[in-house]
């Protein structure tokens, strides 16, 4: 198997079979939070994939400057902060070059920083020891594995506004409840393919 | 505010998982187990008052502008040495909960209870709000567990994850009755929902019942006045 080809596998592995909401449960709270209208929900699902691809990018170099000095036990405070100053920064050059996202995206932004997808991610690729593209492939695999289930959630949530529901279960329980009929859905996808190593 | 109320309402009233919906990934990811999740509670109780104290402390000196990035760096902080102390004392439980222990620095409740009171009340308020929240959480988690558990395997059992106590098992519903489902993913959302639909619903019941009296109240009122009124 080529490279190419198992990179992109690795990727709808971490996508579609071990679904960072419904399987891994990083990043419930915007997940709950911000789906309730389909176009907000998109634009936190694409700035969470680009902030997840740029962290996974810089934290894994910087394990390996961590190792250099020993003090590998420092990996949490050196991503936390990294991923704080990430966001500020991805906020700044969007504001510069695209005054349009910024406007959208706008409030999603400060909050990736407490996304536990972010850190969450990052922190399992290094504790699972992954090679630098795996590493990659699995940010991206679970960022956009985030995109896929929050926009596809927020639709569900847009129609269920409509609908009779029981006045206990209003908002978050049948929230809930959908998620976990999706979750039962995702459960299907499993053994699809599993253990790429690139 | 009293003491005894400060430590109570995080339990109760302003329970952080149950009524505020916060720190809702461990809540969902821990949750398979009862000892895991009271393993999960504790640690995080622990990071919690470490970091309130802290913050509290520092109150003075942490100047507006700083004020998030300073108490995430106390937070991870805190984190990690948790962290090592969990590897090196309790490896089973360091496995099971594995990159959520990593996690409790993103954790909602813990940035938010530094924002909301640690950094505007003294070291003692501090404390006993920390440990009133902890308690909550662990509570709010323990109950989840023990649904899923109980549904999941069909028992209950202690010793697996805190080797220092005697293994044991307590069989409720006969093998082969299980629903395997709640030990799934599926059926931490299920079980969290209905535990959250409970919650609303007595809530509602309870502002109808307020609802009721205080017609009852105005009705009587004005049925007094216009017996005053009929007899000037």
């Amino acid at each position: 198997m080529s490279t190419f080809v198992a990179f992109i596998l690795a990727i709808a592995s971490s996508m579609l079979i071990d679904n960072v909401v419904l399987s891994r449960f990083y990043g419930i709270c915007p997940f709950l939070g911000v789906s309730k209208k389909v176009k907000s929900s998109l634009g936190m699902g694409l700035a969470v994939v680009f902030v997840i691809t740029i962290a996974t990018l810089i934290c894994w170099p910087l394990y390996r400057l961590l190792e250099l000095a020993h003090i590998e036990f420092m990996d949490t405070v050196a991503y936390i902060l990294v991923i704080a100053s990430l966001v500020q920064l991805v906020g700044l050059f969007i504001k510069k070059f695209s005054p349009s996202l910024y406007k959208s995206l706008g409030i999603y932004l400060p909050l990736i920083t407490t996304n536990c997808a972010v850190l969450g991610v990052v922190q399992s690729n290094t504790d699972q020891g992954l090679s630098f593209l795996n590493s990659l492939a699995n940010g991206l695999g679970t960022s956009i594995g985030f995109l896929l289930v929050i926009v596809i959630f927020s639709c569900i949530r847009v129609r269920l506004e409509s609908a009779n529901v029981p006045k206990a279960f209003k908002g978050l329980p049948i929230a809930l409840i959908i998620a976990a009929i999706m979750a039962i859905a995702f459960m299907g996808l499993q053994g699809l393919f599993t253990g790429i190593k690139l | 505010m009293t003491t005894k109320k400060n430590f109570l309402k995080g339990i109760i009233e302003e329970n952080p998982l149950l009524v505020s919906i916060l720190g809702t990934c461990p809540a969902l990811a821990t949750t398979k187990t009862i000892e895991a999740a009271i393993g999960m509670g504790l640690l995080f109780t622990i990071v919690l008052i470490c970091s309130s104290v802290l913050v509290s402390l520092l109150r003075k000196l942490i100047s507006e502008e700083i004020r998030t990035p300073a108490y995430i760096l106390i937070i991870a902080t805190f984190v990690t040495i948790v962290k090592m102390l969990t590897n090196a004392f309790i490896p089973d439980l360091y496995s099971t909960l594995g990159v959520f222990i990593s996690l409790i620095v993103v954790n909602c409740i813990v940035l938010g209870r530094a924002e909301a009171y640690a950094s505007k009340h003294g070291v003692f308020d501090s404390l006993i709000d920390a440990l009133g929240m902890g308690l909550g959480y662990t509570l709010a988690i323990v109950g989840i567990a023990f649904f899923r558990e109980l549904l999941g395997t069909g028992g209950l059992s202690i010793g697996k994850i805190f080797t220092f106590i005697p293994e044991a098992k307590l069989q409720i519903i006969p093998k082969g009755y299980e629903i395997s489902v709640f030990q799934n993913p599926a059926g931490a959302f299920i079980v969290f929902a209905i535990i959250l639909a409970v919650i609303t619903f007595i809530k509602n019941r309870k502002e109808e019942y307020k609802k009721a009296q205080d017609k009852l109240k105005k009705a009587q009122a004005k049925a007094a006045l216009s017996k005053e009124g009929e007899a000037k």
